[in-house]
């Protein structure tokens, strides 16, 4: 028999019975065995939303942005609303992550409790957090394609470069859903702690992080809490990919921003999700 | 150091502490292949503690653990992979349908869609769930949810079964019911890990049983056994009216032992009619009087003091 140090707060896997990789697609199929039924609620976020925002913006906030001058300079003369999609796209993955990682991971803790479920299967904790999180990059990139189909008839697809757009707009969105994730193990008044969420930090984040108008339309000191949120970074990169304008350096930028966030956030989950499961 | 057992549960010194809570405070466990195995106690006695460090998702704090003959610490995985936890509280899919829960949570242990098919329709009959198996989970009543949560913990055929507090909250039918379904799992050679704070329960189930309180193991033995070594064979349980004082001293004299309960006196004797009539004869005259057998409720006042269920 072995002497093993069992001070330390989680097991660990010397023999998993199923591969990491295979625990993480069995965790996705089961959200996947959920979704099928219940896709239907989810039409109001991915459809009937973006659908607003488009006619809101798209067709009538652009009547009042001046097709010239510095909208030219932007665009290189393409209409607001090729300039405005690909921002839309961004900020409608990044609703959708912050809603799959925060009510949904309480459930699985508290009310419907699955994460218990999970675990008690050779699935480990941290494969049900890392799982999970996949699920919501899937539903995200599927709500995307979705999001970019509606586009095209408003007019606000001009290439294959949508295609980029899609993948930052999706990363951008894991990004943000890793840290929430983690949040959501922590709190304990779920109600109050995601109010607070949505109104302080998703809610600003989407009105100043470029959607709309250029971030230098902004007082310069403010500038630099637009230039942290990794919605911004999400915005450039999509919306570069889109008008075909994106440049080396600054893109290798907010790509590591989010890649970096979402590393963190993703070696949170792992860690809160071992502390909340095995106690 | 002690060897590798081949028992499929080797305890030795186990202890859980969390903070400053001591839940378990070194215990001693072996059970054996096709045995059904208890763990009475009142609630915080620590027997879901204990439970949860079998089923390898709590760390133990100290002490050794061999589970199928692997440490849960190393091999958690490995072990889960073999054995079927139902837990206190249900946590089943509730917006999945009754056969989705099975098939779903059977595809974790890496069965193939073909086998977790095949594997439902055999167990939604066990649990006599067939005719629900389209319904979503939620409108379900608690036995039945009871029963689905028993049969997906055996979806991966396990050699070990964790049953913590499996008919709690239930009706008297349903409980008997689901006596019954692991009676059978028993048959078939299921060796059965269960805790309990129902003595009916643990007397109906378990061959064997360990009382805990406090942390602590207090008593080991079959139901009989304990009963035998700690009680009489009969109990006399009598009431007086609240207001006057109990004859107490008079009742000592009658029997080998007297408890004192707020509501009434347990006076324990190996035949429980000849106290009564000894009673009458020195003009005793309880409210109510009722002369039973010893049960593992007994057994748990006498080691501790209290009673198991208040």
């Amino acid at each position: 028999m072995t002497t093993v140090d069992t001070t330390a707060t989680a097991p660990v896997v010397r023999s998993p019975a199923v591969s990491s990789w295979r625990a993480v697609l069995l965790v996705m199929e089961h959200f996947w065995t959920w979704y099928r039924r219940n896709w239907r609620a989810t039409i109001v976020g991915s459809v009937v939303e973006p659908l607003l925002f488009l006619v809101a913006f798209g067709l009538g906030f652009a009547v009042l942005v001046n097709n010239g001058g510095r909208l030219a300079e932007l665009t290189g003369g393409l209409p607001y609303i090729v300039w405005l999609a690909p921002a839309l796209l961004t900020m409608n993955t990044l609703q959708i992550a912050t809603f799959e990682s925060s009510y949904p991971v309480v459930s699985g803790f508290k009310w419907q409790r699955i994460y218990w479920a999970i675990t008690a299967t050779p699935v480990t904790a941290a494969q049900a957090g890392v799982g999970h999180l996949s699920w919501i990059a899937v539903r995200m990139l599927t709500s995307g394609v979705v999001y970019v189909a509606i586009l095209v008839p408003f007019g606000g697809v001009r290439d294959g470069g949508i295609v980029v757009s899609l993948l930052a707009a999706t990363l951008c969105g894991a990004a943000f859903a890793a840290p929430v994730m983690a949040f959501a193990t922590v709190v304990r008044k779920e109600g109050p702690a995601f109010g607070a969420l949505f109104r302080f930090v998703l809610i600003p984040m989407t009105l100043f992080s470029g959607t709309f108008f250029p971030v230098d339309a902004l007082p310069v000191w403010v500038r630099p809490l637009a230039w942290a949120t990794p919605l911004w970074h999400g915005t450039e990169l999509a919306r570069g990919a889109a008008l075909g304008s994106l440049q080396l350096w600054p893109s290798v930028g907010h790509l590591a921003y989010l890649v970096v966030l979402l590393v963190v956030g993703m070696l949170l989950v792992q860690r809160q999700f071992r502390a909340r499961l095995y106690r | 150091m002690p060897g590798v057992s081949d028992g499929l549960v080797q305890a030795r010194g186990l202890r859980k502490d969390s903070g400053d809570v001591h839940a378990v405070r070194g215990i001693d466990v072996d059970v054996g292949r096709g045995e059904v195995f208890g763990f009475l106690g009142p609630n915080g006695a620590g027997k879901s503690s204990a439970m949860r460090m079998i089923a390898c998702v709590s760390p133990r704090s100290g002490g050794t653990l061999q589970v199928l003959g692997m440490d849960p610490y190393v091999d958690g995985p490995k072990i889960r992979a073999r054995i079927g936890v139902v837990p206190q509280l249900d946590n089943l899919d509730a917006e999945l349908t009754v056969r989705q829960n099975l098939e779903v949570y059977g595809r974790y242990f890496g069965m193939s869609r073909a086998a977790v098919r095949a594997k439902a329709t055999e167990l939604l009959a066990f649990a006599q769930l067939t005719d629900r198996e389209g319904d979503e989970v939620e409108p379900l009543s608690g036995g039945m949810k009871r029963r689905l949560s028993i049969v997906r913990s055996l979806v991966n055929d396990p050699e070990l079964l964790l049953l913590d507090e499996p008919t709690t909250g239930l009706d008297p039918q349903a409980r008997h019911l689901l006596w019954d379904r692991l009676y059978r799992l028993k048959r078939q050679g299921v060796t059965q890990l269960i805790t309990t704070h129902y003595m009916d329960e643990a007397e109906q189930l378990c061959d064997r049983l360990v009382v805990m309180d406090g942390g602590l193991i207090v008593a080991e033995g079959s139901p009989a056994e304990l009963i035998g070594r700690y009680s009489t064979r009969e109990v006399v349980e009598l009431r007086f009216p609240l207001d006057d004082a109990p004859p107490v001293a008079e009742l000592e004299q009658l029997v080998e032992r007297l408890e004192v309960l707020p509501d009434r006196l347990l006076l324990y004797a190996a035949d429980g009619e000849a106290v009564l009539a000894a009673a009458h004869q020195i003009g005793i005259r309880p409210l109510s009087s009722l002369v039973r057998r010893s049960t593992l409720e007994d057994v748990f006042l006498r080691l501790t003091g209290r009673r198991l269920v208040d």
